[in-house]
């Protein structure tokens, strides 16, 4: 089998903390040591239990069942099986669970240098999302500062349900940083649980956390756009990654008529919601969530109303497909183009500029 | 929302008959007194209703309008919104033409009180109430048989009283809550339910006691509209995931003002991932979208709006023309006009489906 994928940008894919002590030369002495007296053992998050189907597809586990340990893995797939030419590694591993602030702080450093260190330094095809500790804003702005210099990270990664919403004003300074450095906001599936995942407590089965998923991706959205952020941040884009897709324009007819007879509520939201939506923000494509049906999926794309929202991603080493080709039939030839390159270079600033050079591969 | 409609917009197009899913009669407390004990009455004078969340008076996100109402819908007589009949036969029944309504009360009937046994108290009058003042009086309208969803003991009793009975069409609950709708404690509920051969309504609205949204609490009426869909989705999920309708393949649920754009996009989901993962849930037999074909009905309002009318008809296709329901949410501020909302190109037989036809088959209506 082959990908028509050649040349892709791959906007998610998701490298494995090994271990814990994996992190250990990039953690003071202070924290190596309460590690050790303390027994803690991993930041794994519920979100992904190791060995559930979702969390990596069978034949890309390796002999200790683990998936995307190491850039050659992310090599061998993404980039010779898949034909990518690019990838944005989004590491999940659960710092953003961590509650006390200090130590959140410290392992999302380390998280950030480990990446940059062990993938991005081991292959100039990599990319990768700056973890942030959304447990204190003050030290996100301050992790953004400091590794934006380095181009090879080129968006700002926070999870799709937290402690408040997104849009909340106490994370404006956040923003201001991600406009500032041309930073996308990356909105990943997974939870700090700081709530149950639903409205109504918590699910009995890991098949209802991660269908989820989908309700907080909507829940940021609508905070993100009623709070204001657009209007205060009109150059800021938010890609929602591993989000699903076809939930969107049934959200966004039901938010725009809302929007019509409640906007007193909200003045400073002075367009419709979904002209907001179509403009700022971004969707990953795995996983895409239609029956194998191409005229169904042609339909359910084509009320997004826009050619320019979707990102490719395998979402590797994620279980979202089988076969070679994370595109769906039914996606039209033309759309599948921008799709695989067009659209995530319009989205990340830092790749329109810092392209690998022709032949470098 | 706040029109004045001057003259009734009569049209060829609107002489179909009107099954009206979602009218919300409102009781002051003094109107149920008949039906409660001394006691309880008195508990309510000192402690008042207790629903989760903080405020002895109103609402965690206030409302665009007073009660939530129409501002035209205010009875001349004095009183809140659709607490006088006469006034609701006028501007709502009358004035439509609505063939039958159901009736869905909402606060005071008690629903998701932390004190349940003021839910268990609440519901047996407002369902006293609903009958002698709305039903009796007025044989277009059909009762909800409200149930105090945390007990389901409780609940259970008050289906059985009502078993039988052809003023009620369904039992009633809310959308959040204190668990989602398909843990084994409210099953009871559904097995009284398919016994009575009543459907299960749920209505949006509600306090779960956990946060809104599973990122924390919005912060806008705006957002607790949107999350009342989203709400739903899960509630669905879990009813589909536990294996509710394996257990009681006679379950008919009616999911009333939680919009309807996204349960297509929802049964894909829940498929893609029920594939993977089917291991876990061995009890979900089917492809989750086939429950939700099979087992579900929906109310229209609030309606969907898109300036291409031809995506919200794909949707409806992808839902079944034979599964919508028409409802106004008389007197609510967001009432969906039965002359002026369905889509203008859907057919005839279409438009006769979800007015009507539906809802006389679901509710088995003479």
């Amino acid at each position: 089998m082959t990908s028509s994928g050649a040349g892709s940008i791959d906007c998610d894919v998701h490298p494995t903390v090994p271990d814990l002590r994996a992190l250990f030369p990039y953690l003071d002495e202070v924290w190596r040591e309460s590690i050790e007296q303390r027994g803690i053992l991993s930041f794994e998050s519920a979100s992904y239990p190791p060995n559930a189907p979702i969390t990596a597809r069978p034949e890309w586990r390796g002999a200790n069942g683990q998936a995307a340990t190491s850039a050659a893995d992310i090599g061998r797939h993404v980039f010779d099986r898949f034909k990518s030419s690019l990838a944005i590694c989004n590491c999940l591993y659960g710092v953003q669970l961590v509650l006390n602030e200090d130590m959140a702080i410290a392992f999302t450093r380390a998280l950030n240098d480990w990446i940059a260190k062990e993938w991005l330094d081991r292959d100039e095809r990599l990319r990768a999302s700056i973890v942030v500790p959304m447990q204190n804003v003050e030290a996100a702005v301050a992790e953004i500062e400091r590794l934006a210099p380095d181009r090879r990270f080129v968006q700002i990664l926070v999870l799709a349900m937290q402690e408040v919403p997104l849009g909340r004003r106490q994370f404006w300074p956040i923003y201001a940083a991600a406009e500032r450095h041309k930073l996308p906001l990356g909105i990943h599936a997974g939870s700090s649980y700081r709530h149950p995942v639903t409205a109504l407590g918590w699910p009995s089965y890991y098949v209802e956390d991660y269908a989820a998923q989908a309700q907080g991706f909507q829940s940021q959205v609508a905070s993100l756009i009623s709070e204001g952020v657009f209007a205060k941040f009109p150059a800021l884009k938010v890609v929602l990654m591993e989000s699903g897709v076809t939930w969107l324009p049934g959200f966004l007819w039901r938010f725009s008529k809302y929007w019509r007879g409640l906007r007193t509520e909200v003045p400073w939201v002075d367009r419709p919601p979904e002209e907001i939506v179509r403009e700022h923000f971004r969707l990953t494509l795995q996983p895409f969530d239609a029956p194998a049906k191409p005229d169904l999926v042609e339909r359910a794309v084509a009320h997004l109303r826009s050619e320019d929202m979707l990102l490719y991603s395998s979402d590797f080493p994620h279980w979202q497909f089988d076969g070679n080709d994370p595109v769906p039939a039914g996606i039209p030839e033309g759309l599948r183009r921008k799709i695989l390159v067009e659209n995530p270079i319009a989205t990340y600033d830092r790749l329109k500029t810092d392209r690998p050079q022709e032949g470098v591969r | 929302m706040n029109m004045e409609l001057k003259q009734p917009l009569r049209t060829a197009k609107t002489k179909l008959a009107i099954v009206d899913c979602d009218i919300h009669p409102r009781a002051m407390l003094e109107d149920v007194r008949p039906y409660l004990t001394n006691p309880w009455w008195d508990y309510l004078q000192t402690y008042g209703l207790r629903p989760r969340h903080g405020h002895v008076k109103g609402y965690p996100f206030p409302k665009p309008t007073p009660l939530a109402s129409r501002r035209d819908s205010w009875p001349p007589t004095g009183g809140p919104p659709a607490s006088d009949l006469d006034f609701t036969r006028e501007q709502h029944l009358d004035f439509y033409g609505i063939e039958t309504g159901i009736l869905n009360p909402l606060q005071p009937s008690g629903q998701g009180d932390q004190n349940p046994e003021v839910s268990a108290a609440l519901a047996f009058a407002i369902n006293e109430w609903q009958v002698a003042d709305w039903v009796r009086r007025e044989p277009r309208l059909k009762a909800s048989v409200v149930v105090p969803y945390e007990d389901a003991a409780a609940s259970v009793t008050e289906i059985r009283r009502r078993a039988g009975n052809r003023d009620f069409a369904h039992v009633l609950l809310l959308s959040r809550t204190g668990e989602a709708l398909g843990r084994r404690r409210y099953w009871p509920i559904y097995q009284a339910a398919v016994e009575a051969g009543l459907p299960v309504g749920i209505h949006v609205f509600g306090y779960s006691g956990w946060a809104m949204t599973g990122t924390g609490w919005p912060s806008f009426y705006l957002e607790e509209g949107i999350e009342n869909a989203t709400t739903t989705q899960q509630l669905i999920t879990s009813m589909i995931m536990e294996g509710v309708f394996e257990r009681y393949p006679d379950l008919k649920v009616v999911l009333i003002e939680t919009g309807f754009a996204w349960l297509p996009a929802l049964g894909w989901r829940l498929d893609k991932h029920w594939e993977r993962m089917r291991d876990e849930v061995p009890h979900v037999k089917r492809p989750p979208s086939e429950y939700l074909r099979e087992h579900f009905w929906v109310s229209t309002q609030p309606m969907e709006e898109t300036d291409k009318p031809d995506e919200l008809i794909d949707v409806m296709e992808w839902i079944g023309f034979d599964r919508l329901l028409f409802a106004s949410d008389y007197p609510h501020w967001d009432f969906d006009d039965p002359f002026l909302s369905l889509p203008p190109s859907l057919s005839d037989a279409r438009r006769r489906a979800i007015y009507a036809d539906n809802a006389r088959a679901l509710y088995r209506l003479a």
